[in-house]
């Protein structure tokens, strides 16, 4: 019997963007040259930060302060699941995200787009998955803000996702789209991921089920981090 | 030596989400505390040596990558990981820090322990003190991950991982002693001395 932990699967080339990605002018000086050494996995990667409640207090209604004063825009109830590769729930996880306000601006020193900040919207969660993997937060729908890249160059609508999975390895930060969003054809970063099924898995779907009668549409954007391999790696010695 | 399985797509069942870029407003997730792993101990600190980690982050053309956000994750002194079903530890060496105008980063840690390679089945193979760091930025469409060790280890000689690295290019990934309890390890993105980054 073998007590070996597997790693996990390597990624599918063509569903993750790479790191040198000529419309994607950041890129340009910050991808590495060298081929990256390919590691197996050990407990370093296997094993990951647990996360409790506790410590890492949830904010899961980005659009109320606390003293109850209301963030300008559409509010949006964003919820899905976390699964891994072989569709088992993530439990516990925990979904850290970021994003303009409604104006299309971040709270944020860095962040000098034209438009008007927002004294009730912060524009950071932090929600855990549940036993099903599922997790569900209240925001305001981001604005389109522009950047420099290339002439006239928009960002589409987008949240920004952290998610801590069970093993470093699985570590991921991603973006959701909206569905219908125009920009996002002419978008460098979404377009810098190959597979166009891969691409439009970020964007989520709009969903009446989610949607709360006479309060907010409701998206749902689910995820999946890396599946474990399906039998140990072994030590052919 | 584990040996990785070729790549290829699952057979059958999902395909992991796509990585997307941090981009430079990440700061809204930056809570500065969370650089110190040892800040829920207050002065009743759990055994093990205190240290500084530090470094800066330089890109192709040698300019400091001020709007980075760096992760580590190592065992602890006694060389243990969580248990992936577990709760949270009371000490766990996951920390993260932005980088300053500079390119630098800053941890305060406790040093990890060597730590096991996979599992109790070869619980005699034991990997050299490390420290896994993974960066993320604007213009890094994936995280960029590789790993620390420290200067004057004995076990860095067999260690599995940092013995695959051609011995020319294995001291981008060893930190150095500069200052009591404070070791230095500098990354650089791309170019002359690049850090040798690992696919993980
Ligand atoms: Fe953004």
């Amino acid at each position: 019997m073998s007590n070996i932990i597997p790693g996990y699967r390597r990624p599918d080339r063509l569903s993750q963007p790479p790191y040198d990605s000529a419309g994607y002018g950041s890129t340009r000086l910050r991808h590495p040259q060298q081929p990256p050494l390919r590691l197996p996995h050990t407990r370093t990667e296997t094993s990951a930060p647990r996360f409790s409640p506790q410590r890492y207090a949830p904010r899961t209604d980005l659009t109320v302060q606390a003293d109850g004063s209301a963030a300008m825009g559409e509010r949006i109830i964003v919820g899905g699941r976390v699964l891994d590769e072989d569709a088992r729930p993530v439990r516990n996880a925990m979904v850290e995200i970021w994003q303009a306000n409604a104006a299309g601006r971040y709270n944020h020193p860095g962040d000098d787009h034209d438009a008007p900040l927002d004294p009730n919207f912060q524009g950071m969660g932090r929600v855990f998955t549940d036993q099903d993997g599922c997790y569900r937060f209240v925001t305001i729908r981001p604005g389109a803000y522009p950047w420099r890249n290339h002439k006239n160059a928009w960002r589409p609508n987008h949240i920004h996702y952290s998610v801590f999975g069970d093993g470093f390895a699985q570590r991921m930060i991603t973006q959701m789209y909206f569905p219908g969003d125009p920009l996002l054809a002419l978008d460098p970063i979404f377009h810098a991921i190959p597979d166009e099924a891969a691409r439009n898995r970020l964007v989520a779907t709009f969903d009446l089920e989610l949607t709360r009668p006479e309060w907010a549409l409701g998206y749902r954007f689910d995820l999946v981090l890396r599946g474990r391999e399906a039998t140990p790696m072994e030590d052919h010695h | 030596m584990p040996t990785p399985t070729p790549e290829a797509a699952p057979a059958q069942g999902l395909v992991a989400s796509a990585h997307q870029t941090a981009g430079p407003y990440w700061h809204l997730v930056d809570f500065p505390e969370w650089a110190d792993t040892t800040r829920h101990f207050g002065d009743r600190l759990p055994p093990g040596e205190r240290i500084v980690l530090t470094g800066r982050i330089t890109d192709g053309a040698g300019a400091a990558v001020a709007d980075a956000m760096v992760e580590i994750w190592h065992a602890d002194p006694m060389g243990e990981y969580p248990d992936p079903n577990g709760p949270e530890k009371e000490f766990q060496g996951y920390g993260r820090c932005a980088t300053q105008a500079d390119g630098s980063f800053r941890f305060v840690t406790l040093k990890p322990g060597p730590s096991p390679l996979d599992g109790e089945a070869r619980a005699n193979l034991r990997q050299a003190p490390h420290v896994a760091l993974a960066v993320f930025a604007r213009g890094l469409l994936t995280h960029l991950c590789t790993r620390l060790y420290f200067e004057g280890e004995p076990l860095n000689e067999t260690d599995p991982v940092l013995n695959t690295v051609p011995p020319e290019r294995r001291g981008t990934l060893i930190a150095r002693p500069t200052g009591p309890g404070t070791w230095t390890l500098d990354l650089r993105l791309q170019g002359e001395g690049e850090t040798v980054w690992m696919e993980i």
